[in-house]
């Protein structure tokens, strides 16, 4: 007998259709499964696939572009939308863009849900449908605290040529591993914004800080289609969660100027992440302001009055956080002397970005400095944060950046972000020590995206070679010669005799010199609107491959590594999404976003 | 063969008008204005020519000599600066990138700048800087060799009306030109 649909067609020609047929049904599948980016002129924000924690905060926003009329019809799992949350959407028609928000809502049950939209355009009606998932899940043994560590742009290349130089490594064989390397869990994270491949800090800070994804120069927010940065949809994050349900302690501790991206996208909501005067104020709002802050930027905190100040108003900001009780720091030797009892610390080291672990504690060159000779380490903040928010019975969640791994590695200076990989790697060190005594501290060391480093080889002149000739690769590339005899945990010389060679997929126009550079200097200088190569540099011209509007090394697309211990660890395995980070850390607290909720 | 030769004119300009109607053919509007091609080709005149005769000499002052100290607090403004308030001085550096070549003033820093913080929202100017005041835009120096700028020093913050820039020191040009 014969079976199957073929053989049944009579005539050549119509097998010949039944097979067109057939695969165009295959492949318009496969198109469909790989399918572009969503062309509809209805936007709806928090996106399609968002994950919520169950009674976490945020505004519902949908747009129609090319509108006809302002009457948007929303349901949720069928219920009108504005039943659904108890409140009255405002709806607007902004020339031809029509709206429909709902500020401050929550979902409260957990599981799958169905938005629903219709709208009148000039090109008759449109439709548009996402899905939601609202979880709520507390892991099995719960942790009190947790330490989220996050090395700014420290991508496993960056966290390799840490361990090189830390550690060494004998006979192909690492003498010993980075403290980030020795914790239980391991997960390939990916980095993508919903806007786009490449993300920045602000926007994957953002995503650690909310579980939700967001877009380039953003945190704490979806992206409204109006130019206001302040006006755009919010959704609540993990210092306000923690506050509010529980009344955690919360800390925010970085080697840049505080108001930077990662510190900023814990506790701020704005499109454009340049608003460093609102982001410095912002930190003051009861809502979502730190018990602990501890970093650079104090720019951002003094008065126009004040000879380089940044702000734009007279607002003393630092004496607004010493009135709410905050004990203020300002050098290495004030932190140092802050009452043990201090609960409330702010602690700004230098105006700007402090400087880097080089030339702050090893090489304290007075022209590098210009007068921040007394910044503490990365250490020092992290313990004295810990000291602090563990006075609290509830708990506390503590954020801490090593922010120059990829200020560094921006300039291609791979040295200098190396001794900060380092120096992040002591303070998790510290952390570690302190998880020790209690067991319910989780602690998670992640980067926030790449860079285009990547270990070639060796390079050393010891024969005479240089430059790319003296690049060792394969059987030449014998072990560096990174040296640590004082026993501080960093090599005594940034530039021994074998060093390593990393060479960058992505740059702009430069001289590489394959050698530590003693001052820190840029690869790259602005020109008549395009990046050349720093002339101040002696080396052999690397002709840029990146457009010449970037003066800088540019962020990776490339997964990153996490790794975590303690309770809560275990949800960290496989490749994950970036949101995911929140959802751990949530998790692993058992947070309930339903509580405290008025 | 004749025939072929319409019909591959008319596959031809049908080619075109694709390239001219794809997607990829589409020009990204771009958010930097580096393509902006200068306005002012002549040399930098800061002042009308005849006040060269009146001036008084100019001081020296250099970058690393304009604030005696710094710390988390602010800048403290060294003696030798805050001295020469109101007086003419002369400082050599650099000239940063311009806002828009329509400006009567320009951001003169210690060295070339490798970011752009009129063009980029992240982007942030190092704190020691001087402000350029000019009596007429200027956008004919280069920026990445050394120029030597001359004229009244002025001190205090300002704001200014067009662009917000906030500025401390600034100097009310005579003079801009190559450094020697």
């Amino acid at each position: 007998m014969k079976c199957g649909f073929f053989p049944a067609l009579k005539s050549h020609g119509a097998k010949t259709v039944a097979i067109f047929i057939v695969l165009t049904v295959v492949t318009s599948n496969l198109c469909f499964a790989l399918s572009g980016p969503v062309n509809s002129p209805i936007t709806v924000l928090p996106i399609d696939r968002a994950k919520f924690l169950a009674g976490q905060k945020f505004d519902f926003l949908v747009e129609v572009k090319n509108a006809a009329a302002t009457n948007i019809a929303v349901t949720v799992n069928g219920t009108d939308a504005e039943r659904y949350f108890g409140k009255k959407a405002v709806a607007k028609l902004d020339g031809s863009i029509a709206s429909y928000r709902i500020n401050d809502v929550a979902f409260m049950a957990t599981g799958a849900l169905e938005i629903a939209v219709k709208a009148a355009t000039n090109d008759g009606p449109a439709f548009r449908s996402v899905r939601y998932a609202v979880v709520s899940d507390a892991a099995p043994k719960r942790a009190k605290n947790v330490i989220l560590f996050i090395g700014d742009g420290m991508g496993l290349q960056a966290r390799q040529m840490a361990r090189i130089l830390a550690k060494g490594i004998t006979e192909g064989k690492y003498n010993d591993l980075l403290e980030m390397e020795k914790m239980s869990n391991t997960a390939l994270i990916t980095t993508s914004g919903y806007d786009s491949l490449v993300t920045d800090s602000a926007n994957s800070a953002s995503a650690y800080a909310t579980g939700h994804k967001s877009v380039v120069n953003a945190m704490g927010i979806y992206a409204d289609s109006t130019a206001d940065p302040l006006d755009d949809p919010k959704v609540e994050n993990i210092i306000e969660i923690a506050k509010r349900t529980r009344g955690m302690a919360t800390g925010i501790v970085s080697t840049a100027n505080i108001t930077d991206a990662t510190p900023a996208a814990m506790v701020a909501h704005t499109r454009r992440r340049s608003e460093l005067n609102f982001i410095a104020a912002s930190m003051l709002d009861a809502s979502h302001r730190p018990d602990v802050i501890l970093g650079g930027g104090s720019q951002q905190f003094l008065p126009l009055s004040t000879p380089g100040s940044k702000r734009k108003d007279d607002r003393n900001l630092i004496e607004e956080f010493k009135a709410l009780g905050y004990s203020f720091s300002g050098t290495k030797t004030e932190l140092k002397n802050t009452p043990a009892g201090a609960a409330k610390l702010l602690g700004l080291y230098h105006l700007d970005n402090m400087n880097v672990y080089l030339d702050r504690a090893m090489l304290k060159d007075p022209k590098v400095l210009k007068g921040f000779s007394d910044q503490p380490t990365l250490m020092d903040m992290t313990s004295k944060a810990i000291a602090a928010l563990s006075q609290n019975p509830n708990g506390f969640f503590l954020m801490v950046e090593g922010a120059s791994i990829d200020k560094q590695l921006h300039v291609l200076d791979w040295q200098r972000a190396t001794y900060d990989t380092i120096e992040m790697d002591k303070a998790i060190g510290i952390a570690k020590e302190f998880a020790k005594k209690n067991g319910d501290t989780m602690i998670i060391v992640v980067a926030d995206h790449a860079h285009g480093a990547s270990i070639t080889g060796t390079y050393h002149e010891l024969d005479g070679k240089t430059g790319r000739e003296a690049v060792r690769i394969y059987a030449e590339s014998i072990f560096p010669t990174f040296a640590d005899r004082d026993g501080d945990g960093f090599p005594d010389d940034p530039n021994p005799s074998v060093s390593l060679a990393v060479q960058f997929a992505n740059h702009p126009d430069y001289n590489e010199t394959y050698k530590f550079k003693q001052e820190p200097t840029v690869p790259a200088i602005m020109a008549d609107g395009k990046a050349v190569a720093n002339p101040k540099l002696q080396g052999e011209f690397q002709p840029g491959n990146i457009p010449s509007s970037d003066p800088s090394e540019v962020h990776a697309a490339d997964d990153i590594i996490l790794t975590a211990q303690g309770p809560g660890a275990e949800y960290f395995n496989g490749v994950m999404d970036n949101t995911e980070v929140f959802f751990a850390m949530v998790r692993a607290l058992g947070l309930d976003g339903r509580r405290g909720l008025k | 063969m004749k025939k072929l030769i319409p019909r591959f004119t008319g596959i031809f300009l049908g080619l075109l008008l694709a390239g001219n109607v794809l997607p990829g053919g589409l020009q990204q509007e771009r958010a930097v204005p580096g393509g902006e091609p200068p306005l002012f080709l002549r040399t930098a005149r800061a002042a009308p020519f005849w006040e060269a005769w009146t001036r008084p000499p100019a001081t020296p002052l250099a970058f690393e000599e304009m604030y005696s100290g710094a710390s988390a607090l602010g800048l403290q403004l060294s003696p030798k600066l805050k001295s020469l308030e109101g007086r003419r001085v002369s400082m050599t550096g650099f000239m940063a990138p311009p806002l828009k070549p329509t400006l009567a003033f320009f951001v003169l820093t210690q060295v070339p700048m490798s970011v752009c913080p009129f063009c980029s929202t992240d982007a942030a100017w190092p704190s020691d800087i001087v402000l350029v005041k000019l009596s007429e835009p200027v956008n004919s120096l280069p920026f990445d060799q050394p120029i030597k700028v001359a004229g009244t020093l002025e001190l205090g913050t300002q704001i200014d009306a067009e662009t917000g820039f906030v500025s401390l020191v600034r100097i009310r040009a005579d003079t801009v030109a190559k450094a020697e």
